[in-house]
């Protein structure tokens, strides 16, 4: 039986490869999105688990909110990456690098 | 449902002005009318700053308690409104000179305001989300508003990824908190998170939640993105990152604190104390090595940000009251150093090193001299007004029994006072190196600073009542 746990599980799980790949990534910013993406996925499994096991609406409503501010928030990212690679002509993580200190 | 709507009027105006006038503008004249809608928009936040500071009585809220609307929130809406008026309307001759003047940035800040404005009404953690996002979604796009830039465009993108991190973190801690509490409102997570006894699950969400939050007040050990953003950006948008979103920020980490933690204050208030005095050493001693004057003022703001906590760990209301009452401060003294920096140009070049104000007491004694007063004030000397904030936090530290907190924040804002001291040294006493400054301060800029500068002298007298109603406030949200 899976149990209310094991969706938590899953959530935390994804929620920490998600840090890792903000923090670990060194090669393309592309990938920085995804991490950022999988944060807020692994959110959303978090409230759909609690909203179930509760049987309390509240938790879908706010899924539904963070999944269309992930949608503006992946635009506005990829466009600030694009202006970004006009710029620099790359778009990897270490090259990110104009200011310093 | 027409009760709700009355409550939340000002900012519906506000969204609906910035939606016509993003539509007027596309279909017109688009650029042209840059200016006309800059003052337009600052007009606009006058007005409603004092539609709400005039208006607004008692406490009442909103959709089933997801928006409240009482003296603490319409504190902070005044002075969010009013530093982002001046900040618009100071950083047109800037925009226009160097040609980056584009009608989208008075209404991106427009709506950036009114994201603020929902985060410190903010009643439910979807309130509180929606409205964290409005402004900071808002604000990474005008951090990278100069695209032509490779420091603009690498500030909003370092913006952006930081900050989304820090909007996953809070997500996370909100989910657990939901989980654990059984509800998004506020009062229902006071309810079940006790008397100082809450359930681990609580807990842990409590800390992810303030992770987030300390992420947009730019906190150590969460401040990595901010000299990079404040250096990368164009001026006038490194004016407007320091001033209202900080206000927002900090007014949305109390409310959440108190109206939604306030039963488990000797939990939350441990992490506070620790941030507060990473800030304000950090803040301190990374200062001393800049030489660009827009770094120095992010690392200034974290440093002014760890005092400003010391109200906030305090847990009390006289606590809130400092914290308020500095913050207030705190914007006064930014908008006069930012009209200063705006102002510093050489052969019509934006110039952000220190090393430029060497000897510059020469050039023009009476903004040197209104510099000089605006730095000992940022570094809290006694007779200016910056000293009085730092004593309010103090004061209400001491209450709350936080002795070895307030001690250290002395001590840090006596290494901090080195760097503020240090311009003030180049001015009057340093060699000149290189050619000096352009003398073309703008009217608006020369007020600002000016303003700004006498705020800080005069100030004394009552402070113009902001203690009082900043005491009102504080009435409002502890109780």
């Amino acid at each position: 039986m899976i149990g209310l746990e094991h969706y938590l599980t899953v959530a935390a799980v994804l929620f920490v490869i998600g840090i890792f790949g903000l923090f670990l990534n060194r090669k393309n910013i592309i990938i920085l999105l995804m991490s950022i993406e999988l944060i807020l996925l692994s959110v959303n499994i978090n409230f759909v688990a609690f909203s179930s096991y509760m049987g309390d609406m509240a938790g879908q409503v706010f899924t539904l909110f963070i999944l269309t501010v992930a949608a503006a928030e992946a635009a506005i990212g990829l466009a600030i990456l694009v202006v970004f690679f006009r710029n620099r002509g790359t778009i990897d993580v270490e090259d990110a690098n104009v200011m310093k200190g | 449902m027409q009760a709700d709507l009355n409550t939340i009027l000002p900012e519906i105006v506000i969204s609906v002005y910035a939606m016509l006038a993003l539509l007027a503008a596309v279909y017109t004249q688009k650029d042209r009318l840059a200016g006309p809608l800059t003052y337009g928009t600052a007009g606009l936040f006058l007005v409603v700053a004092l539609w709400i500071g005039l208006g607004g009585q008692g406490t009442s809220s909103a959709f089933g308690g997801m928006f409240v609307e009482d003296a603490f929130a319409r504190f902070a809406k005044v002075t969010i409104l009013l530093s982002a008026a001046a900040v618009l309307v100071m950083g047109m001759g800037y925009l226009e000179r160097h040609k980056m003047m584009k009608f989208e940035y008075p209404l991106l800040v427009a709506l950036s305001v009114v994201g603020m404005m929902f985060m410190v009404s903010a009643g439910d953690l979807m309130a509180l989300y929606m409205g964290l996002e409005l402004q900071s979604l808002a604000l990474y796009v005008i951090a990278a508003m100069r695209r032509d830039s490779l420091r603009s465009t690498e500030a909003g993108l370092k913006y952006f990824v930081l900050g989304a991190l820090s909007s996953g973190l809070l997500l996370y801690g909100a989910s657990l908190v939901y989980g654990y509490a059984g509800t998004t409102l506020f009062s229902g997570i006071v309810a079940a998170a006790g008397d100082g006894l809450a359930p681990v699950g609580l807990l842990f969400g409590l800390v992810f939640v303030m992770a987030g939050l300390a992420f947009k007040i730019s906190a150590v050990p969460f401040h990595m993105w901010t000299p990079d953003v404040y250096e990368g950006s164009p001026t006038p948008v490194t004016a407007f990152f320091a001033t209202a979103p900080k206000v927002a920020a900090m007014a949305l980490f109390a409310r959440v604190l108190h109206d939604a933690f306030g039963g488990v204050s000797s939990d939350w208030s441990q992490v506070l104390v620790l941030l507060s005095v990473l800030s304000m050493f950090l803040g301190a001693i990374a200062a001393i090595g800049q030489t660009n004057i827009k770094r120095l003022m992010a690392y200034s703001s974290i440093a002014h940000m760890g005092y400003a906590m010391i109200g906030l760990a305090a847990g009390t209301a006289l606590g809130i009251e400092a914290m308020l009452t500095y913050m207030a401060i705190y914007v006064t003294m930014n908008i006069g150093t930012f009209a200063f920096v705006l102002s510093m140009e050489r052969d019509g070049v934006p110039v952000t090193d220190i090393n430029a104000l060497r000897m510059y007491a020469k050039v023009e004694p009476g903004k040197a001299l209104a510099l000089l007063v605006l730095l000992f004030s940022l570094a809290g000397v006694p007779p200016m007004l910056g000293f009085f904030a730092k004593l309010g936090v103090w004061q209400a530290g001491v209450d709350a029994g936080l002795f070895w907190l307030v001690t250290a924040s002395a001590v840090a804002s006596a290494i901090g006072a080195y760097y503020y001291l240090r311009i003030v040294y180049f001015m009057y006493f340093g060699e000149e190196t290189q050619g000096a400054l352009d003398e073309n301060t703008s009217p608006v800029l020369w007020t600002m600073l000016m303003g700004a500068a006498l705020i800080m002298v005069v100030g004394l007298a009552g402070l113009f009542g902001v203690d009082s109603a900043a005491a009102t406030a504080a009435a409002a949200l502890v109780n």
